[in-house]
């Protein structure tokens, strides 16, 4: 089949590195329309754009770990369990003491560190399938949380709330913290050797292999990585809450909705090639949605049918022109 | 390249036949609950063991179907879910609508597979994206349908094929009907992969599609079926549900998972190729074996989620680790 | 220039099950020379290099770098010790830059940040080493070049590793003449900077053009090693060595040879242009060329894979422009295709199962497994039988079997369905030599009974040997025809475009 690889003429205008941009366009005219039609347009202020991202902070951390796992040509299901966990660990530490902020944000770290660390092992040296891998620690650690708590579970202290409440106008500390994020997220990839060995890992394992760099570590790295920024996107949400709640992960389908504005964001799932802007991308599309649908009028359940269907849709704006076989 | 070498005593082990472990397994769990619980060595023990796991065994030779040709269905939960609480809703507690109550759940369940497959096949988004997709979406379905809060319950005859027991018979005492139903439903899904081309063009999808394109086998025409069979195996399993659990809209959730563990318990191979029927209704069993012995011992329900994720994991790299050494 | 080698490999051996890939091979590279390795698929080349680069342990003899002992464990440790393999997938990452390619994994760096302006400048020097800074950017796409330029980029990486060791593994397997010219070039250059190069070739015009030594390898043993650049014709006998009437069948006399099967006038897609081609009943057509000159793309257009979008394709008569597969098999065709694991092969299923595939595929979906009606388990295993597999049993999976058993598996598959047409692709790749004859004799078998054979080949001696009609294809297009027999360099021009050959 090699003689098909090649294609007669070569464009050098690639279409899929420009369809974030396209999309996000798309999404903010939609929005636009609909205000102006609804006559809504009091909604078309620059801060009300920015309450709209503020609603996606939680969203937007766990994508930025989600894009290190999956570029790695890796993937992890266990984040909104983890986010759960997380939040009801440092509600409860915390129990309310502001003396406790900092033990209980040290905990969250370590238990996000723990879970990427063992997620990572799994995947490389047991050679566990790394969905069947985390769909199984997304299950122990949802157990392990569902054994202590089934409710709202400690609190937590004004001085911590002002993670997801506090800011500069109305430009919150949180969203602040996602940007300083994703710069960080940025300059590793681009700019550390880790950041290129995980697209050489992701992009052709065997390559990298060859090359000197040692596979496993660059991928329980990635897991790492993925699961701190659940563990933070836990700590936003415990903060937002005022109180850990058990269902608060998998009420936000974290795992899933990280997963799509990664591949909406223009990073492939077989990994190798993506980024962290093109995520960002994906989660401005992605709040700009869930703000239509509130413009529109859609109520909460047609909300979920609707969810389900554009992230199907945005995985296969993607994968619908490649010629390969999926199952 | 390894017939010449292979010493003759090796040669004739290799002819007997293997044991898919997951037998031995069963087998050591259950004389194990009898030890713990003698009373399970009765037929109103075991028979209320088998009662309560056939759901989960259907499901799981459902699910078979979609891992041997290669993929996933995350959606079988949400199908159980919308069977429990359309039928609710449907039935509006007339006994004369079973029937076509029935039939039309059979209805949406072929519907939703061919969704899943055409999505898959068409669309070529991973299976396991497109069923969660149809996992989220039909959740939210069965929330609009029911309005939120599902209200009724589900009629006698409906609730017959997972509850009901045929009483006084000789020998074994009880026959639940649900036994009946996996039996049969069960024995057809065996001979379907087992016994029937369609079977091996699973199996040869799920090995390489690539390979089975070229060699003339309709693939999308059999992905789509194994998506259909799956789902349909859900409606089953849901009519069974329904049966002895309440209408609510959480009655589906986890069996996905659930049914996954329990055809990789079984030695199916994950992203498709090898499986089968009878060890995936093992492994659903060995499962169950697995939730009555924790609950022997007293540990809480959560427990349960914590031991199913370790198998998961732990059957996936047990067979990766033999695959490795003996190369199958 | 001393006459102490760079790399010297003394007495290497090496089995796998069933196979002796190499017996008691001796092998020795000097600085700035280069030492053709010469020998037809499956003599032993790659897996020498594999030795070589650390990729297999040998089961026997040494391995001496600069005087110092170098058995490699892995093929980093060779890299490192400056020996740069480049193979014929080159291991290049399309998404990423040629700088970032040239210094993956060992990138140059300010405290923990990468200085990607150094990466440039060197990246940028190498490249102009050899000339080659004006045709690559640093910050060019991998994805964006084509192959030459490609290889251009696997070259520059071993130049900034500093090899001292340069292996190439059929380098102008994918590159048209001019492109070639410029490969020569860079290895002449190569040369002069010191470098050793192992040049691996089956073509005698890369030998004279480049090679200051030569050894020849045929069936895993050294069979000639030449100091000197020696005559063409001395190689070619040491390649093949063996009566080559009895190794290929005889090809068809003129009354084997009967009307058009299959025709095509005019086809033309996107990868091919004004396809003429009639494929008779009992004749083996073979086509040459080099890769991407679009004999594969060819095949797949007949096999309704990539089908033609211009032009009439009819069968014995009948429309057959195929829009599928599946179409294609039911009007009639079948295909080998040439990477059999990736292409033809369910290598979980048995031998039968794989046999059985395209019957099956073709029989009611609810139907036994047994039986249908092109075939049912007993003739399948007669059919094995017949052909002579190998294996323990017909349950056993295929994936044990050797490459040869599996092939023949494979054209089981297709005998099942007694198609009128049958195209083969690579048939004899990754398939010991003794094996080999027996491909060519079933090809050969299946003509006789009236079957219309194409068959494409990289492997120019078979093509020439096997088919009774040559064609040549450059560019998507037919350019030229040749009989049976025709002369290795004749095609090879026709081939590489360096003169038009009337058809």
């Amino acid at each position: 089949m090699t003689d098909l690889t090649a294609p007669p003429s070569r464009y050098t205008f690639r279409f899929d590195r420009w369809a974030p941009a396209l999309l996000l366009a798309i999404a903010l005219l939609a929005y636009v329309v609909i205000a102006l039609y609804t006559g809504q347009s009091q909604y078309l202020t620059v801060d009300n754009l920015i309450s709209v991202l503020g609603r996606s902070i939680a969203l937007g951390i766990t994508a930025v770990g989600q894009t290190f796992a999956i570029l790695v040509a890796s993937i992890d299901l266990s984040v909104a369990s983890l986010i759960s966990a997380v939040s009801v660990l440092t509600s409860v530490i915390m129990n309310g003491n502001p003396a406790m902020v900092i033990p209980a944000v040290a905990a969250a770290l370590a238990l996000g560190l723990v879970v990427g660390l063992i997620n990572g092992l799994i995947i490389t040296r047991l050679e566990v399938n790394p969905l069947i891998a985390t769909l199984g620690m997304s299950l122990i650690i949802q157990g392990c949380l569902s054994a202590f708590v089934s409710n709202f579970a400690g609190s937590v202290p004004p001085e911590f709330q002002v993670f997801a409440y506090g800011g500069f106008g109305s430009l919150s500390y949180s969203l602040i913290f996602l940007a300083i994020l994703a710069v960080a997220a940025w300059f590793v990839l681009r700019h550390t050797r880790f950041g290129s060995d995980i697209y050489a890992v992701g992009g052709n394992k065997d390559a990298a292999r060859v090359a000197g760099i040692k596979t496993a570590r660059v991928t329980i790295g990635a897991h790492i990585l993925c699961s701190l920024c659940a563990a933070m996107a836990g700590l936003y949400l415990a903060s937002r809450l005022r109180s850990g709640a058990p269902w608060i992960g998998n009420d936000g389908v974290y795992d899933l909705e990280s997963i799509a504005v990664v591949v909406i964001g223009g990073t492939i799932l077989a990994g190798g090639r993506g980024g962290i802007w093109g995520t960002m991308a994906g989660v401005i599309i992605f709040s700009l949605i869930d703000s239509i649908f509130n413009l529109a009028g859609v109520d909460a359940f047609a909300k979920q049918v609707l969810r389900g269907i554009i992230i199907v849709a945005a995985v296969a704006f993607y994968a619908v022109r490649s010629k390969r076989l999926v199952a | 390249m390894t017939e010449q070498t292979l010493p003759q005593a090796d040669r004739r082990k290799r002819q007997l036949p293997q044991i898919n472990p997951v037998y031995f397994v069963l087998a050591a769990l259950i004389i194990a609950i009898i030890v713990m619980n003698p009373a399970f060595a009765e037929p109103i023990g075991y028979m209320n063991f088998l009662k309560r796991a056939a759901p989960l065994a259907i499901l799981a030779a459902g699910q078979l179907y979609v891992i041997v040709s290669g993929g996933f269905d995350l959606s079988v939960g949400s199908v159980i879910t919308l069977v429990v609480v359309g039928s609710s809703i449907l039935s509006n507690n007339d006994p004369n609508s079973t029937w076509w109550v029935i039939a039309t759940m059979f209805a949406i369940g072929a519907g939703v597979g061919l969704i899943n497959g055409l999505v898959v096949c068409y669309l070529k988004v991973p299976s396991l994206i497109a069923t969660l997709g149809m996992m989220i979406t039909l959740n939210g379905v069965a929330f609009m349908w029911s309005g939120g809060s599902p209200r009724g319950y589900l009629t006698d005859q409906f609730r017959f094929f997972g509850r009901f027991n045929i009483p006084d018979l000789p020998l074994i005492r009880i026959l639940p009907v649900a036994l009946i139903v996996l039996i049969v439903l069960g024995f057809a899904l065996y001979w379907l992969m087992h016994r029937t081309n369609l079977g091996r063009m699973i199996h040869a999808i799920g090995d390489n599609p690539r390979a089975a394109n070229l060699a003339g086998v309709p693939v999308n025409r059999v992905r789509i079926l194994a998506f259909m069979i799956s789902s349909l195996s859900a409606v089953a399993a849901g009519i069974m549900l329904g049966g002895f659990a309440g209408v609510s809209t959480d009655v589906g959730t986890g069996y996905e998972l659930q049914a996954i563990t329990a055809a990789v318990l079984g030695g199916a191979q994950l992203l498709g190729g090898r499986g089968s029927v009878p060890a995936a209704i093992a492994g659903a069993l060995t499962l169950n074996a697995i939730f009555t012995l924790l609950n022997f011992l007293g540990l809480p329900q959560p427990i349960r989620q914590v031991v199913q994720g370790l198998i998961l994991i732990a059957a996936v790299a047990v067979a990766m680790q033999r695959r490795k050494h003996t190369g199958r | 220039m001393s006459d102490t080698p760079v790399i010297a490999m003394a007495h290497i051996s090496k089995s796998f099950p069933g196979v002796r890939a190499l017996n008691d091979v001796s092998f020795a590279c000097h600085a700035g020379q280069v030492h053709a390795l010469v020998g037809e698929n499956g003599a032993g080349k790659s897996t020498l290099i594999k030795i070589l680069s650390g990729v297999y342990r040998p089961d026997a003899g040494n391995i001496v770098l600069n005087g110092a002992n170098a058995n490699f464990k892995h093929p980093v440790e060779s890299l490192r010790a400056g020996i740069s393999v480049i193979y014929q997938e080159f291991s290049l990452l399309p998404e990423r830059t040629v700088a970032q390619n040239i210094f993956l994994g060992r990138e140059p760096r300010k405290g923990v940040v990468l200085d990607h302006a150094a990466m440039r400048a060197e990246t940028r020097r190498v490249l102009d080493l050899f000339g080659a800074g004006t045709r690559v950017s640093p910050d060019a796409l991998v994805a964006d070049l084509d192959v030459a330029t490609q290889q251009m980029v696997e070259i520059a990486k071993a130049i900034s590793l500093d090899a001292r060791v340069v292996v190439m593994d059929e380098p102008t397997a994918a590159l048209n003449e001019a492109e070639c010219e410029v490969l020569f070039a860079t290895v002449d250059k190569l040369r002069e900077r010191g470098t050793a190069i192992i040049y691996i070739t089956h073509r005698m015009r890369e030998v004279t053009r480049l090679a200051d030594r030569v050894t020849v390898l045929k069936d895993g043993e050294v069979a000639a090693h030449f100091e000197t650049p020696p005559a063409p014709d001395a190689i070619v006998r040491a390649m093949v060595g063996r009566d080559i009437a009895d190794y290929y069948a005889p090809p068809a006399t003129q009354a084997e040879i009967g009307a058009p099967v299959l025709t095509v006038r005019n086809g033309g897609n996107a990868f091919l242009h004004h396809i003429d081609l009639d494929l008779r009943a009992g004749e083996i057509v073979g086509f040459a060329g080099i890769q991407g000159a679009g004999r594969v793309a060819l095949a797949m257009a007949l096999f309704g894979q990539v089908p033609f979008t211009t032009g009439t394709v009819t069968l014995n008569g009948a429309n057959a422009a195929f829009a599928n597969p599946r179409d294609a098999i039911r009007g009639g065709v079948g295909l080998l295709p040439g990477d059999r694991k990736a292409e033809a092969l369910v290598l979980m299923q048995s031998v039968r199962d794989n046999g059985l595939l395209t019957a099956r595929a073709f029989a009611p979906l609810v139907g036994t497994q047994k039986s249908n009606a092109h075939a049912s388990l007993t003739s399948m295993d007669a059919l094995l039988d017949q052909m002579q597999v190998k294996a323990t049993s017909y349950e056993q999976d295929i994936k044990f079997l050797s490459g040869g058993n599996q092939q023949k598996a494979v054209l089981a598959r297709w005998l099942a369905l007694k198609p009128k047409v049958l195209i083969f692709i690579e048939p004899t790749r990754g398939i010991d030599v003794n094996a080999k004859a027996g491909i060519y004799h079933l090809m050969r078998d299946l003509a006789r009974a009236g079957t219309a054979i194409m068959m494409i080949s990289s492997d120019l001696p078979e093509v020439i040997g096997a088919a009774d009609r040559i064609l040549v294809m450059r560019a998507g297009s037919i350019v030229a025809q040749f009989p049976h027999g025709a002369a290795e360099t004749d095609i090879m021009l026709a081939a590489t475009g360096e003169t038009e050959v009337a058809a």
